[in-house]
């Protein structure tokens, strides 16, 4: 037999499952409950007729129980399912809920009032693109970052640009523009292309060059008498400055052939004006052997700057 | 070599390591060392003798031996093609890149960010822009992804730049080809501006060249020509300014250099006309590296979307492997 009074003293003074007790109130666990709140009147427990919403996969139903059924738990609950439209529904519920009090016929409609609302919540979040948060193992980001810097040092990223960069030279990728030294770099890959039947020429060119020597002034010395060369030399300029211009003429003399091919110092130095890299300190000319100029002519095709496509 | 100490014997012979007394085991590692050492130095002195030798008689001197790098015994990759193949330069006449390469549209890259940016990050789309000559910054806001492809294509941009970042540091770049993709996730990291990089110099306005080095595979020629497609087709020389991407185990190494060239004398007067032509570079910044995590075909669509190619954690059972 159904006792609602002896169910609700025990549930209310003893022990129940379902009560969640709080602070401020008592709350109830139980999923059939139509209010959430732990009280004589709605308890799913302790009344023999009662009524709530349910949803089960988004849908909502109405599940009402009279006492007629509460020997036949299996049959216990009746179920209705609710249509989607709010209003049809509430009209389903007074339909379903004519004569039952009013308090459950109130309840009922409120939870359904919330149900929906959180059903459309729920499918509009769930259409709207979210970003999704991954995670960065420690592990992996660790070992990625070793072997990218071996990577950049197997690289070598200077060098291989630098490389890069002089086969489109050479390729004649970049025309005329303005700071190469043009003609010094065709010179130099002339000189390239005849190396080989140039080497023995060079050879004996080499040996040909007029080296300045500075030898003693009396005759009958060995030539291993030589200690007193720096001594010699330096009684011979007295100060600084003769010896300086001493080297200045010699200078003078050894620049005559390369200023014959018009690349004196200054020319080269205009042609390369564009002073936007950092600067080099300048340093004194080096002295240079003379030189045997040999011209060679040989025609060179200029790709287009179409290769360069990549 | 002395194997074992007193008593028993190591594990292994002749690895000091297995001796278990630590002072009888410090001295056999010295003398293993010293007898490596010694060899060593003879190799060396015999090597150069040789070499000596075959000068003095005119031969060619033996050859000299190629140290064993991982590049150097990289795994087979069946997908390794050279620029020449035809078969690639057909499928590369087709692709969504030909008509770029063809000079037929001229790049508009959309460079946005995740939303709410750092600072930092805006710091690098700013340098970002300096890179990239036809590309326009657009606040991300709320708009995702397939809404800003949706809006770029309309207005004839060719590319989209989506920036990540963790913790307020970029780590990763999502370019979406546009209008027809493919769209390539990468990771970025290492990332230096200008203001980081010691002498660095600020560019010009110049249209880059680029340098774009080993990519050696379908995949990677593939990720190379979408990178590509970010920078217009015709270089100006004049403003001396190269863009490189260099692939190196998978890792694409970012630079921009204004460059100059020289002859060896430096600038000095008065150089002699056998002095080779060298390249000065001057880094400007910024300076990153990407890594590919995946590349998908048709534009961002992280549901349906199709993927051409997307590393998971099982390919990276060998460190000789590489896919780009």
């Amino acid at each position: 037999m159904q006792h609602d009074e002896i169910i609700w003293q025990v549930i209310n003074q003893g022990h129940c499952s379902y009560k969640a007790k709080t602070q401020q109130q008592t709350f109830c666990r139980n999923p059939y409950n139509v209010t959430g709140l732990c009280n004589r009147s709605s308890c799913p427990l302790a009344n023999s007729r009662y009524a709530t919403i349910r949803e089960i996969d988004g849908v909502l139903y109405l599940y009402m129980k009279s006492i007629e059924r509460a020997h036949a738990p299996r049959d216990l609950w009746e179920r209705i399912k609710l249509p989607k439209n709010y209003a049809k529904a509430l009209e389903l519920i007074d339909k379903h809920m004519v004569h039952w009090p009013k308090f459950l016929v109130h309840k009922n409609k409120q939870r359904l009032t919330k149900m929906t609302q959180y059903l459309i919540r729920r499918r509009r979040l769930a259409l709207r693109i979210q970003p999704k948060l991954v995670t960065v193992p420690t592990k992996l980001e660790k070992r990625e970052k070793a072997r990218e810097a071996k990577a950049e040092v197997a690289a070598k990223l200077d060098r291989a640009i630098e490389k890069e960069l002089l086969e489109r030279l050479k390729a004649g990728t970049y025309g005329d523009i303005p700071n190469v030294p043009w003609r010094n770099y065709e010179r130099v890959l002339d000189m390239e292309a005849e190396k080989g039947e140039l080497q023995d020429e060079a050879e004996e060119e080499d040996e040909e060059d007029p080296e300045v020597e500075y030898v003693e002034d009396y005759e009958g010395e060995d030539e291993d008498d030589l200690e007193d060369f720096d001594q010699l030399a330096e009684e011979e300029y007295e100060d600084e400055e003769e010896y300086e211009e001493e080297e200045e003429a010699e200078r003078r003399r050894l620049n005559m052939t390369s200023a014959k091919r018009g690349l004196t110092s200054a020319s080269k130095r205009g042609a390369l004006g564009a002073d936007d890299l950092e600067d080099e300190p300048q340093k004194k000319p080096k002295r240079r052997k003379a030189h045997v100029e040999v011209e060679y002519e040989e025609e060179r095709e200029q790709p287009s700057l179409a290769q360069l496509a990549f | 070599m002395a194997g074992g100490g007193e008593g028993r014997a190591p594990k292994r012979r002749g690895l000091p390591s297995g001796i278990k007394n630590k002072v009888k085991r410090g001295e056999v590692h010295a003398r293993v060392q010293q007898e490596k050492k010694k060899e060593k130095k003879q190799r060396v002195l015999k090597r150069k003798k040789e070499e000596e030798a075959a000068v003095a008689l005119g031969e060619a001197p033996p050859p000299k031996k190629i140290p064993r790098t991982i590049e150097g015994t990289r795994e087979v990759d069946d997908t390794l093609v050279r620029p020449d193949d035809q078969e690639l330069q057909a499928e590369e006449a087709q692709d969504e890149f030909s008509g770029h390469f063809a000079r037929a549209v001229a790049p508009k890259v959309l460079v946005t960010t995740c939303r709410r940016p750092s600072k930092g990050l805006l710091r690098f789309v700013a340098e970002l822009l300096g890179l990239l000559p036809g590309a326009h910054f657009y606040k991300r806001a709320d708009y995702a992804v397939k809404q800003m492809v949706q809006y770029a294509t309309a207005r004839g941009f060719t590319a989209l730049l989506v920036l990540h970042e963790n913790r307020k540091r970029p780590n990763g770049l999502l370019l979406v080809s546009l209008p027809a993709g493919p769209t390539a996730h990468f990771r970025l990291s290492s990332l230096k501006l200008r203001a980081d990089i010691p002498g660095a110099g600020r560019p010009t306005r110049h249209i880059p060249e680029l340098i774009l080095n080993n990519f050696s595979t379908r995949l990677g020629l593939r990720v190379g020509r979408q990178l590509a497609s970010l920078f217009p087709q015709a270089p100006q020389f004049r403003g001396r300014r190269v863009v490189t991407f260099h692939n190196q185990r998978d890792y694409i190494f970012v630079r921009h250099h204004r460059y100059i060239f020289e002859e060896r004398g430096g600038r000095k007067g008065g150089a002699d006309p056998g002095a080779p032509v060298l390249a000065r570079l001057q880094e400007c910044g910024p300076r990153f590296t990407l890594k590919l995590l995946s590349l998908q075909k048709g534009t961002f669509d992280s549901k349906a979307g199709e993927y051409e190619w997307a590393h998971k954690s099982d390919m990276d059972t060998s460190r000789r492997r590489f896919f780009l």
